[in-house]
């Protein structure tokens, strides 16, 4: 059960240009939590278009769970209904009168009965905390943060196997950062939906994932867990991505000598990074 | 990426239709047109075609840019000229049994369609070697006088001009926004009449939306930087003749004075 | 003379019903006092809803006050006849690189100012040429705003506010919309002119790392200004902070955690060299 790509490429129309995507081959199974990070221009907006088919691939194949989706007669419909995928800043797709009739559209759109939309949509906006006082409230009333919560709603309520969400925290402030993080960690622990998140920090990411898959000029450059992808510091800054502060920290606190040379200590996130330096710490007292 | 496809294609180079002054291109554009349907014959389309290919060699602009133009419209030529060769009755000089093809339907349809090809070469021409802005900037000079008349030229001229750089951004922002509702499931052409208009309407109100927020903006953007209308303003660019300009229309004032006078002696 | 002085600044707006009855006012700006002197660089913090976007329109007068006044050199920025010279003054850049670029070319957007105040065609030419390079885009002059990145569409926007040569320029959430290279482009520009041209700098963000080089920092919170002070000043106080949704940078905040614990870290350490230095030397 997975998304695959296999030596996929994409190339625009005018072809004077480099492609956007070169021999990408990966594989997301259900259940992970993956981040896919990339300087702008990397190709990761358009790689993530060919997992739901809204791009089609100039080379090689796309399979969601075996089958090839671009095949004659598969309905790329039912696909988007359980691949999810938010482009950045989803509220700009907000369109209906009310809140909850827009979040109805997904579910509308894939053909379900009366009811079942009506309890979808409810299920979606209790997800991502918007209480029942703004249902019949119109979209365009409410704050920033608030109207990014119902986009990802509106595409919950179609309850997708995975979800993909190009930036889901551009533009929010670190309060709003953190509430969208924490529903998508949510969404996967408790309901187990493959979670898909494109980021140019990886800092943000570092903590949720348990894979990076690190895009350059269309091709894919790492494909590994966090700890693993940050041990290539150098490579990392030359693409234009940092390695989370805390993981460079531990590092430099090594080359000054606070670590010793042949010490395995390292650090992604504060917690991690304290207790390091905590423990060195108790150490120190005691001898 | 959508947005690089610039209106008009302007094709940037150094020549001396480039270097014109843009209200002796719109100006002569518009004589050319003109000058299209007054000489109504072989002779004076051979002297069309004369100014045309000096002009565009003159341009330095490549032909397979010239000829772009009249792809878009090769479905209206071909049925302009099917239409006028076998419709319109007169001396039949071919016959297919089921229809037929006068002399009279023949040269309208040779007409017609020289008449559309020079008129987009030349439309072409002009947008090929001449910015937006010159463009706006050309219009608004010569329309100038209308202001006398209560007629808000300048405001005209600055929409004109900002619509030009915000449709590339607009066809862009549509294309995002059709594909964020076909990830919701959204499809545009399905079903009947009906159905395929209302399925514009998760694409359309997006859009208007954006669009309105983008004016305010921008409203916000040149207020600040002390816009307060055309009172007081002065050009990075004012346009000013030069001997070329004036060399320019006098050839085209002769141009047409000879497709006149063909006309006339006919 | 202050560059811009603020006084108990109150600014409201109100939600209306369909028959345009009022039937909700938000005080955006609670009673804001600020000084803001020649040549800084301030930074205005505080998170989305707090009302700093709103006080960064009331300097240039997009917005005016409900109560109080707000001051640019002196002039009061509620007289109709002042406002253009305030304008042409304090130039503000705001959030959406694309919504404020109106030239179909660099060059012709950056007159777009001068145009505007009647500057002769020459001293245009002059003055777009020097913007451009303030900014690091004279390679760019003849580009289409459309092939620019948003980093270099935000620094194309700044060229537009210096060329009518301004004594402040105001930013409001410059970066929000860029990644990460275009953010520090126009960080570095910006403190650049502060530093090589003195022009006064108001920067309105809520990102951290932005603000460690600045002269002073106000921090807003329900439209009032709730933390002010130095860098080092303002981010010692993590607890604070996170009351106001905001928060500090990284080295402040491990530094802190880690003095909570019990090793002895001096205050007010605010960037990674500080940190390091500080635990090697306790070692």
């Amino acid at each position: 059960m997975s998304i695959k790509l296999e030596n996929v490429s994409y190339q625009y129309r005018d072809s004077k240009r480099r492609p956007a995507l070169s021999h990408v081959t990966l594989e997301i199974k259900k259940g992970e939590f993956i981040g896919i990070a990339g300087h702008t221009g990397s190709g990761k907006s358009t790689l993530i278009q060919h997992f739901n088919g809204l791009i089609r691939p100039t080379g090689g194949t796309v399979l969601f769970d075996g089958e090839n989706i671009h095949e004659q007669g598969y309905s790329l419909k039912e696909l988007r209904g359980k691949v999810g995928l938010s482009f950045q800043y989803p509220e700009h797709q907000l369109f209906e009168v009310t809140v909850f009739e827009d979040v109805c559209f997904g579910p509308k759109n894939l053909g379900l009965p009366q009811d079942e939309i009506q309890k979808r949509a409810k299920q979606a906006l209790e997800l991502v905390g918007m209480d029942e006082k703004y249902y019949e409230k119109s979209p365009f009333e409410l704050s920033g943060g608030q109207k990014r919560r119902v986009a990802i709603a509106g595409i919950l309520a179609m309850e997708p196997e995975y979800f993909i969400l190009d930036e889901p925290t551009a533009g929010l402030d670190p309060v709003g950062r953190d509430r969208i993080l924490q529903l998508l960690k949510r969404l996967h622990e408790e309901k187990g939906i493959t979670i898909i998140l494109v980021t140019h920090s990886m800092e943000e990411i570092a903590d949720y994932v348990d894979r990076i898959l690190v895009m350059e000029q269309g091709r894919l450059r790492f494909d590994d867990t966090p700890s693993e992808v940050f041990q290539h510091k150098d490579e990392l800054e030359q693409m234009g991505l940092s390695v989370p502060f805390y993981s460079s920290l531990i590092d430099e606190l090594r080359q000054n000598g606070y670590f010793s040379e042949d010490s395995e200590v390292s650090a992604i996130t504060l917690q991690e990074a304290k207790q390091a330096i905590l423990e060195n710490w108790k150490r120190d007292q005691q001898s | 990426m959508i947005r690089e496809i610039t209106i008009g294609q302007y094709y940037r180079a150094d020549s001396m239709i480039h270097q014109l002054d843009p209200r002796t291109k719109i100006a002569g554009t518009i004589l050319f047109i003109i000058s299209l349907f007054v000489g109504k014959s072989i002779p004076a389309y051979i002297i069309s075609v004369v100014l045309l290919a000096a002009v565009i060699k003159i341009s330095t602009v490549p032909f397979s840019y010239m000829i772009r133009g009249l792809k878009a419209v090769f479905a209206i030529l071909i049925f302009s000229v099917v239409i006028n060769m076998f419709f319109i009755p007169g001396e039949v000089i071919i016959d297919f049994g089921f229809a037929d093809i006068s002399r009279e339907g023949m040269q309208t349809a040779v007409f017609m369609a020289i008449r559309l090809v020079f008129l987009i070469l030349g439309s072409s021409l002009m947008t090929l070697t001449t910015t937006p802005n010159q463009l706006t900037d050309g219009m608004e000079k010569l329309l100038n006088p209308l202001k006398k008349i209560g007629i808000p030229v300048h405001e005209i001229a600055m929409m004109m001009s900002i619509a030009l750089r915000f449709i590339p951004i607009l066809t862009e922002e549509l294309d995002k926004i059709m594909k964020a509702q076909m990830a919701r499931g959204a499809e545009y052409d399905q079903g009947n009449l009906i159905k395929k208009i209302k399925s514009v309407v998760p694409v359309l109100v997006p859009l208007f939306i954006s669009s309105v927020r983008r004016a305010n903006d921008l409203a916000m953007a040149m207020e600040s930087r002390c816009y307060h209308g055309g009172e007081g303003r002065t050009k990075m660019k004012p346009l000013v003749y030069h001997k070329r300009d004036y060399i320019s229309y006098a050839i085209l004032l002769c141009y047409l004075a000879v497709i006149i006078a063909i006309r006339v002696k006919m | 003379m202050k560059m811009v002085q603020i006084k108990d600044l109150v600014y409201r707006y109100f939600r209306r019903d369909d028959d345009d009855n009022i039937i909700e006012t938000i005080e955006a700006i609670a009673g804001v006092n600020m000084d803001v002197e020649k040549g800084q660089f301030i930074a205005i913090l505080g998170h989305n809803g707090s009302g700093k976007s709103s006080l960064a329109k009331h300097i240039n007068g997009l917005l005016q006050p409900a109560e109080g006044a707000v001051y640019v050199k002196g002039m009061n920025t509620s007289s109709e006849e002042e406002i253009w010279r305030i304008r042409q003054s304090a130039g503000i850049v705001l959030q959406n690189p694309d919504n404020q670029i109106i030239g179909n070319i660099v060059e012709e957007d950056v007159a777009f100012g001068p145009e505007n105040i009647g500057i002769p065609t020459q001293d245009i030419w002059t003055r777009v040429a020097e913007s451009l390079e303030a900014v690091g885009m004279e390679a760019f002059r003849l580009s289409s705003p459309n092939r620019l990145s948003g980093g270099q569409k935000q620094r194309v926007a700044i060229a537009g506010i210096l060329a009518m040569e301004p004594e402040c320029i105001i930013l409001d959430e410059p970066t929000a919309m860029l990644d990460p290279k275009g953010r520090e482009d126009v960080i570095k520009t910006v403190h650049r002119l502060n530093k090589e041209k003195g022009i006064t700098i108001i920067l309105i963000t809520h990102k951290m790392d932005e603000v460690v080089d600045a002269d002073k920092l106000f921090v807003m919170d329900h439209g009032k200004v709730v933390m002010s002070g130095t860098p080092r000043e303002v981010f010692s106080d993590v607890e604070k902070m996170k009351e106001h949704r905001l928060e500090v940078p990284h080295a402040a905040e491990l530094a802190y955690e880690l003095r909570e614990e019990g090793i002895p870290l001096p205050e007010m350490i605010m960037t990674k060299k500080e940190l390091v230095k500080a635990l090697c030397q306790l070692s």
